[in-house]
């Protein structure tokens, strides 16, 4: 859901169709490049009163049909007063997906940031602590991609086993 | 005494050496489950807490990318298991909203009884486990016993105390009958009685309030800027709800307040639980007197649910749709197309962004889970307190380390 006025709203800012504004099943989406991406955000959020960030997620859509980019990083944002939604895709490809980092605009980014980096490999650039969150830190992969299997590259076979005694 | 949070937290001295450090977790019974906390201390005040999780991370998102849309349900349940109905709900309301299904009246009331169960029996756990972190055991069992009602009525309901995955796209595992009806009816009676009980057992008591008033404080202005959601959000003062915001199944047709507090703290958190409690109770109320009659799952026509027996061997139509849903390489096909929903689950906003690529399987399944948002927050709050309200912050947050890990 999104009023009325805001789209008008982006393109008085960015101008028409510099960010092209579709809809599915009433979800708005914004799609944006990586180089505005900041200050779209920092629009969305002091302008348009998107003052909340629902949350970070991304999509490899390497074998997406009809995809032209690699990876897309969302950000689901939402109003706490009027209830508005908006989700802004952001597109990077291969072979160094990097983007700004939402900390400085939402603390709550930080930890979605960095499970976007654990799981994609995608970095933030400017967060302040851009470590791997739910896998261990030695892990090489990223296991959400679509190249990554399933069932893993062997990773938990090869896990040093500490026994009893060398404890 | 409540400590002030102006106290000097931040050692003045150049080094730090006096400073110690203590890993809580991540087995210890306070933490309830898998998580690990690594505590900077001066003394009993905590200087820095560092939370290391991933204990339990086994995959959920990989997993919904080879699962199909009715299959995953099941790992849904896995996610926070003190409230499996409400996840099983959110799930699928992501999927119908990605199909474009609108559930039948039937379903909607259905649903929206068994999400305010499940955020009954949340509560009541997140309520009594807290209180017994904090030594007041009595008001635990209360809220435990209790709680066995409902997980009794979700056996009845399907078979299981926990994993009920009871939806299914575009409806219901089984309808519900006249003793599942019954045995909410009686829930409903006898329930204010323990509210009452739990709530006088805590809302005065000396030890409770001193251990929860002023200790965690979230203001408003970082609640936002946290992304924080439902009752700890409520606790601070932001009024969002979805239930009242984007009334979503049949909220709509219900009276019921939100329930929000100013505080911030760890008793404000108990405080809007509590008050949620009556609210839920006052949905189920209406919803199951005025439950309407008619199928449970969507028209048959809709291509994305079973058929039942008798449509099977009667109907051709039957028969062939069946075959589709059954075969592993048929199903209903998604759109091709990403959408993101959510419902207010008992922790917080609890949404699935989905992307179909035009199979029966998720191109992506996200999943928002509200416990790792909040989780996030916790050094914040806990810094320049002592040791012993570290479990006091974290039974309020209700952390539950598999929807934290997935």
């Amino acid at each position: 859901m999104l009023n009325d006025t805001t789209p008008k709203k982006i393109e008085d800012r960015f101008g028409a169709g510099t960010l092209p504004i579709s809809s599915f099943r009433n979800n708005v989406r914004l799609t944006c490049p990586v180089q505005k991406m900041t200050d779209v955000l920092r629009f969305l959020k002091d302008d348009c009163r998107l003052d909340m960030l629902v949350d970070i997620t991304a999509v490899d859509y390497l074998e997406y049909r009809g995809a032209r980019d690699r990876f897309a990083v969302i950000y689901l944002l939402a109003s706490t007063e009027t209830n508005e939604r908006l989700t802004v895709k952001v597109f990077v490809n291969d072979p160094d997906p990097v983007l700004p980092s939402a900390v400085p605009l939402w603390l709550g980014a930080g930890w979605l940031e960095r499970e976007v980096f654990d799981m994609f490999g995608i970095r933030f650039e400017g967060h302040p602590d851009l470590r791997r969150i739910l896998l261990p830190d030695e892990f090489t992969a990223f296991p959400l991609r679509k190249d990554y299997p399933l069932r893993g590259r062997g990773e938990r076979h090869n896990f040093p086993v500490l026994t009893r005694t060398e404890s | 005494m409540p400590l002030q949070l102006a106290d000097p937290v931040a050692p003045a001295a150049e080094s730090q050496e006096y400073l110690w450090t203590l890993n809580f977790g991540p087995q210890h019974p306070a933490t309830h489950t898998t998580l690990r906390l690594i505590l900077k201390l001066d003394g009993e005040r905590v200087v820095d807490a560092i939370p290391d999780i991933g204990y339990l991370h086994s995959g959920f998102e990989k997993l919904g990318e080879h699962l199909d849309y009715n299959q995953y349900v099941t790992v849904t349940d896995r996610m926070n298991y003190i409230s499996p109905l409400a996840n099983n709900i959110a799930w699928h309301h992501a999927v119908e909203k990605l199909y474009g299904i609108e559930l039948t009246p039937r379903c909607k009331y259905i649903r929206t009884i068994l999400a305010e169960l499940a955020r009954v029996s949340d509560h009541l756990l997140c309520v009594g486990t807290a209180a017994l972190d904090l030594g007041a055991f009595t008001a635990f069992l209360y809220a435990f016993n209790q709680r066995e009602v409902l997980c009794e009525i979700f056996e009845l309901l399907c078979g299981a105390r926990f994993t009920t995955s009871y939806t299914r796209v575009g409806g219901l595992m089984y309808d519900v009958d006249d003793r599942f009806i019954g045995q909410v009816r009686d829930f409903l009676t006898r329930f204010p009685k323990t509210h009452s009980e739990v709530s006088r057992l805590l809302d005065r008591n000396r030890i409770f309030v001193d251990r929860t008033k002023g200790i965690g404080v979230l203001t408003k202005e970082d609640a936002i800027n946290w992304s924080c959601s439902g009752p700890v959000a409520r606790a601070s003062g932001v009024t969002r709800d979805l239930r009242k915001d984007e009334p979503y199944l049949a909220y709509a047709d219900f009276d019921f307040k939100v329930c929000c507090a100013t505080g911030g703290d760890v008793y404000n958190r108990y405080l809007v639980r509590m008050a949620e409690l009556l609210e839920s109770l006052k949905i189920v109320s209406q919803a199951i007197e005025n439950l309407p009659a008619g199928p449970v799952n969507v028209d048959v026509g809709g291509r994305a649910v079973l058929p039942d027996k008798n449509q099977v061997y009667s109907t051709i139509e039957g028969l062939i749709q069946h075959f589709e849903l059954v075969m592993w390489n048929r199903g209903c096909p998604a759109p091709h197309d990403e959408c993101y929903a959510a419902i207010e689950g008992p922790n917080g906003e609890l949404g699935f962004y989905l992307v179909g690529d035009g199979s029966n399987v998720a191109y992506r399944a996200r999943c928002r889970p509200p416990s790792f948002i909040h989780f996030a927050v916790f050094p914040m709050l806990i810094r320049g307190h002592t040791v012993s309200d570290v479990v006091a912050v974290l039974g309020s947050l209700n952390i539950i380390a598999a929807e934290l890990d997935r």
